[in-house]
C-alpha cells in the first residue's frame, strides 16, 4: 500500500464516488479544464466528460442553488468552493434554501459542499478563514472537518451518500502536510462520530481538522514529562459525538476546548456549556479554551503566527490546566 | 480576620432571642468555645460559646435586646495585634449612659427600635463590607462528588493538605488520601455506619455460605435501627389490657362495617385512638430531641410500621387528632394497603411524632421495639390472646387479653413518664365504649 496524502484522498474518494454511482457530479470554478484551484480535480473532466464535472461562473450563490435544484432533483452534486471564505456569497442559499428544503416541502438534498478552509499559509483574510461555526447553527445541515487522509476519504463518501446537505471542510495547511496508508478497497466514516486519537488519562483535548496534529505534537511532548493527554479528533462537528467529550472528559477531569476558528462564537463555547451542563461534578479544572484571536486573519506572517492557536500556546494552556 | 458572632438557632421554631446577659465586655481576651453570653427564648435560655479565639471588638446588641436568628450580635477580632490598636475596639453607645469616647468616625450599630433604649447609627465605613469573613477552602466539583461518593466529611476534607494552586485539593491529593485512609477518620458527631459502603477486599463466601447484598429498603433500615440505637437510650415499659369493651364492639359491628366501607374493622384504629387522647395528655411522649432542646409537637402524628415481604415501612397518619374513628379506619386501611402495594408518595413516610408497631399480628405476646427516630417514644402492640384474668372480688374470668409494651428514650422520658403514659393508653382501651356507633 502506498502513502495517500490528505488531498490524495479526497481525490480518491471523488473518483471512487463518481464511478460507483451515476447520479454524483461535480461542479465548481475552474474544476473541469483547470483541474481544480488546488489540483483536487485533475484529469476529472478527461476521464468522466462535461456533463459530471462542470465549469461554472464565479457564482457561489449560482452553484450552491443549482447543486440543491438537482439534488432535490435526484442527484448527488459534489459543489466545489474554491475557498470556503467564499461561501457567504451563497449564504443564503446554504441556510435558507439548503437547510431547510427537507424541512418545508420534505425533499431529500443530498448535496455536498466542499472546499479548502483554514490558515497557517500566509493566505490572508479571505484565503484563510475557518467559517465553520455559521452554518454547526443551523439546523438541517451537517458539517464535517477531518484531520487525516483516511477520515477524508470515509467522510467525504459518506457525505455524498448523505441525504442531507453535507458541509465539508477540508484544511488546506494538511492538503500536502499529511500522508497515511489506506486500506484497500470502500470504507466509510460515519458522520457524528469522533475518534480518540491519542489516549491519556491527565488531560483531555477536543479538538478538530488541522489543530488535531498540533494537539498530538503537544501531547508527545509532555509524555515525556510523565503526563498523559488524550486527543478527541470530532471529525464530524454537526451533529458532533457528544457521548465522545462527556466519556473523555469524565475519565481525564481536566479539557482543553481547542479550534482554529476564532474564540468568540467559536465552537468551543458550546462544548463547555454541554461538559457543564452534564459533566460538572467531573471536572477537576475549569474548562480552558485555546482558540485564534478575535481578529480577521492576519496578511503578514509573524502576524498570523500571533494570531493562531501553536503549540507554545497549546502547552501553556495544558500546563496550566495540569497544575490547578 | 474579623468573625461575626450571630444569634444562633435555638431549635427549629425559634425566630429570634433576647440577649440575658454578656459575659464579656468589649476588649476581652475569649477563647474558642468560650461562653460568651446568656440567650433567652421562648422556649429556653442557653449559653453562647465564641465561634473564634480571639479578641472582643464589638458588641452589637446590649442586655434585653431581641434579636432574629442569623443577625450580628458582636464582633470576634481573630488577629490580636490589629484587635489591639484602639480604635478597632467599638464599645456600645447607649442612650441614658455617658457616650464613651469615640476615636475616629467609629459609630457602633446596634439593633432594636430606639425605644428599646438603644440608638441605631449608621456605620459607613462598613456599608460594603461583607457580612460574612468565612474564607472556605475552593473545592473542585470533582473533588466534590469523589468526597461524597466515599462519605468524607467537610472536616476531613478540610485536613487533606493539597498541591494544586493556592494549596487546593486535587484529585490526585484525594486519591493518594483514599489510599491511606484505612478507617473513617474519627469525627465527633459521626454516627456509626452499620454497613460499609464498599470494602476493599471483596467478601468471599465460606464454605456453606452465600452472601446476599443488602437492597435499599434492607440498608436503610439497617442505618436507621443503628442511629435509633446510637441516638436514643431505650427502656421498655410492659402492660397487660383487658380488651373486652373494644372486642364487644368490634364482633358487634364487624360485619355491617365491612359491608359498608369494602374492608375490615381491625383494632389498629381503635389503639391509635386511645394512643392519641393518652399523647394529649403527655405532650413530651410526642416530642423530639434537638441537642439540648426538647420539641414538643402540637399536632400528632402517627407512624403505623407495615411488614412488607422483605422489609417494613413505616407510613404516617398526619393529622391524627383531628380524626374520628371512622376516619382513622379509613386512614389505616389506605396507608396499609398502599404501603404493601409499595404505593405510598415520599411525604406520607415522614413527619410522624409518634409510633405504633404490631409483634402481635405474628402471635406474639409483646416485643420491645426500636424508636423510629426522630420520635421520642414507640408503641408495640402484643398478640390478642384469651385467659383466665382475676377480676375484682377475686373472680376468675376468660377475658381477651393483650400485651402493650412502650419503648421510650429515657433522656428526656424518665420511668414514671413513660409508665403513666402507658398505663393512660390501657386505660382508654379498657374503658372503650362498646356502645357507640360506627
Amino acid at each position: 500500500m502506498a502513502e495517500v496524502t490528505y488531498i490524495q484522498a479526497i481525490t480518491d474518494a471523488l473518483r471512487e464516488e463518481l464511478i460507483r454511482d451515476p447520479d454524483v457530479f461535480l461542479l465548481g470554478e475552474d474544476i473541469g479544464q483547470y483541474g481544480g484551484a488546488f489540483r483536487v480535480t485533475k484529469d476529472f473532466l478527461e476521464e468522466f466528460g462535461p456533463q459530471r464535472i462542470m465549469d461554472t461562473p464565479l457564482s457561489e450563490s449560482a452553484i450552491i442553488g443549482v447543486a440543491c435544484g438537482a439534488a432535490m432533483a435526484g442527484m448527488r452534486p459534489v459543489a466545489e468552493m474554491q475557498f470556503m471564505d467564499f461561501i457567504t456569497t451563497g449564504f443564503n442559499q446554504v441556510v435558507n434554501v439548503c437547510a431547510k428544503m427537507h424541512y418545508r416541502s420534505g425533499f431529500k438534498v443530498p448535496m455536498v459542499i466542499r472546499g479548502p478552509s483554514g490558515g497557517r499559509v500566509n493566505g490572508g483574510p479571505f484565503h484563510s478563514q475557518n467559517p465553520e461555526a455559521w452554518f454547526v447553527r443551523t439546523p438541517g445541515l451537517k458539517v464535517v472537518a477531518p484531520s487525516t487522509p483516511y477520515d477524508a476519504k470515509g467522510l467525504l463518501k459518506a457525505a455524498i451518500r448523505d441525504n442531507n446537505p453535507v458541509l465539508y471542510f477540508e484544511h488546506k495547511y494538511l492538503y500536502r502536510r499529511i500522508k497515511e496508508e489506506l486500506p484497500e478497497g470502500d470504507f466509510i466514516v460515519p458522520i457524528g462520530k469522533g475518534e480518540i486519537k491519542r489516549s491519556g488519562k491527565d488531560a483531555t483535548v477536543i479538538t478538530y481538522a488541522a489543530m488535531v496534529h498540533l494537539a498530538l505534537e503537544v501531547a508527545d511532548d509532555l509524555s515525556k514529562e510523565g503526563v498523559e493527554i488524550e486527543v478527541v479528533d470530532l471529525r464530524s462537528l454537526l451533529p458532533y459525538d457528544k457521548d465522545l467529550i462527556l466519556d473523555s472528559v469524565r475519565r481525564c477531569n481536566r479539557v482543553l476546548l481547542l479550534h482554529e476558528d476564532t474564540l468568540t462564537g467559536g465552537l468551543a463555547g458550546e462544548w463547555a456549556a454541554l461538559i457543564a451542563e452534564h459533566a460538572f461534578e467531573y471536572l477537576d479544572a475549569p474548562i480552558k479554551r485555546v482558540a485564534s484571536v478575535d481578529t480577521p486573519v492576519p496578511y503578514a506572517p509573524v502576524l498570523e503566527d500571533f494570531f493562531l492557536p501553536n503549540k507554545e500556546k497549546i502547552t501553556k494552556a495544558l500546563r496550566d490546566l495540569l497544575e490547578y | 480576620m474579623r468573625v461575626n458572632v450571630i444569634m444562633p438557632q435555638l431549635g427549629e421554631s425559634v425566630a429570634e432571642g433576647t440577649i440575658l446577659k454578656w459575659h464579656k465586655k468589649v476588649g476581652d481576651v475569649i477563647a474558642k468555645d468560650e461562653d460568651i453570653l446568656e440567650v433567652s427564648t421562648d422556649k429556653v435560655d442557653s449559653e453562647i460559646p465564641a465561634t473564634a479565639a480571639g479578641i472582643l471588638v464589638e458588641i452589637l446588641a446590649a442586655d434585653g435586646v431581641t434579636i432574629q436568628v442569623g443577625k450580628t450580635i458582636a464582633v470576634i477580632e481573630t488577629d490580636v495585634t490589629e484587635a489591639q490598636s484602639a480604635e478597632k475596639i467599638k464599645p456600645l453607645l447607649i442612650i441614658g449612659e455617658p457616650a464613651p469616647p469615640l476615636k475616629e468616625t467609629a459609630p457602633v450599630v446596634a439593633y432594636g427600635a430606639p425605644e428599646s433604649g438603644v440608638i441605631t447609627v449608621s456605620r459607613p465605613h462598613e456599608a460594603k463590607a461583607p457580612s460574612q469573613t468565612d474564607a472556605r477552602r475552593f473545592y473542585s466539583p470533582l473533588v466534590r462528588k469523589i468526597a461524597a461518593d466515599q462519605g468524607i466529611t467537610d472536616l476531613e476534607l478540610d485536613r487533606i493538605t493539597g498541591s494544586g494552586t493556592d494549596g487546593r485539593v486535587t484529585k490526585g491529593d484525594l486519591e493518594s488520601y483514599l489510599a491511606k485512609r484505612q478507617i473513617p477518620a474519627p469525627s465527633a458527631v459521626k454516627v456509626p455506619t452499620p454497613i460499609p459502603v464498599s470494602t476493599a477486599t471483596p467478601l468471599i463466601a465460606g464454605q456453606g455460605e452465600e452472601i446476599v447484598p443488602m437492597d435499599v429498603m434492607r440498608r436503610k433500615i439497617a442505618e436507621h435501627m443503628v442511629r435509633s440505637s446510637h441516638t436514643a437510650v431505650h427502656v421498655t415499659s410492659v402492660s397487660e389490657v383487658d380488651l373486652k369493651n373494644v372486642v364487644i364492639f368490634r364482633e358487634r359491628h364487624k360485619a355491617a362495617f365491612e359491608a359498608r366501607e369494602g374492608f375490615k374493622l381491625t383494632y389498629t384504629p381503635i389503639i391509635i385512638e386511645a394512643v392519641v387522647k393518652a399523647l394529649k395528655e403527655f405532650p413530651y411522649v410526642n416530642s423530639s430531641v434537638d441537642g439540648d432542646n426538647v420539641i414538643l409537637k402540637h399536632y400528632i402524628n402517627i407512624g403505623m410500621a407495615v411488614a412488607l415481604e422483605n422489609g417494613l415501612i413505616v407510613p404516617v397518619i398526619k393529622g391524627a387528632d383531628g380524626m374520628n374513628l371512622l376516619a382513622l379506619c379509613r386512614a389505616v386501611n389506605d396507608l396499609s394497603t398502599r404501603a404493601r402495594a409499595r404505593k405510598l408518595n415520599p411525604d406520607e413516610v415522614h413527619g410522624s411524632t409518634f409510633s405504633i408497631t404490631n409483634p402481635g399480628v405474628f402471635g406474639n405476646l409483646f416485643g420491645s421495639p426500636i424508636i423510629n427516630q426522630p420520635n421520642v417514644a414507640i408503641l408495640g402492640i402484643g398478640a390478642i390472646i384469651k385467659r383466665p384474668v382475676v377480676l375484682e372480688g377475686d373472680a376468675i374470668a376468660v377475658r381477651p387479653m393483650m400485651y402493650v409494651s412502650l419503648s421510650y428514650d429515657h433522656r428526656i422520658i424518665d420511668g414514671a413518664l413513660g409508665g403513666k403514659f402507658l398505663q393512660r393508653v390501657a386505660h382508654y382501651l379498657e374503658n372503650f365504649d362498646p356502645e357507640i356507633s360506627i
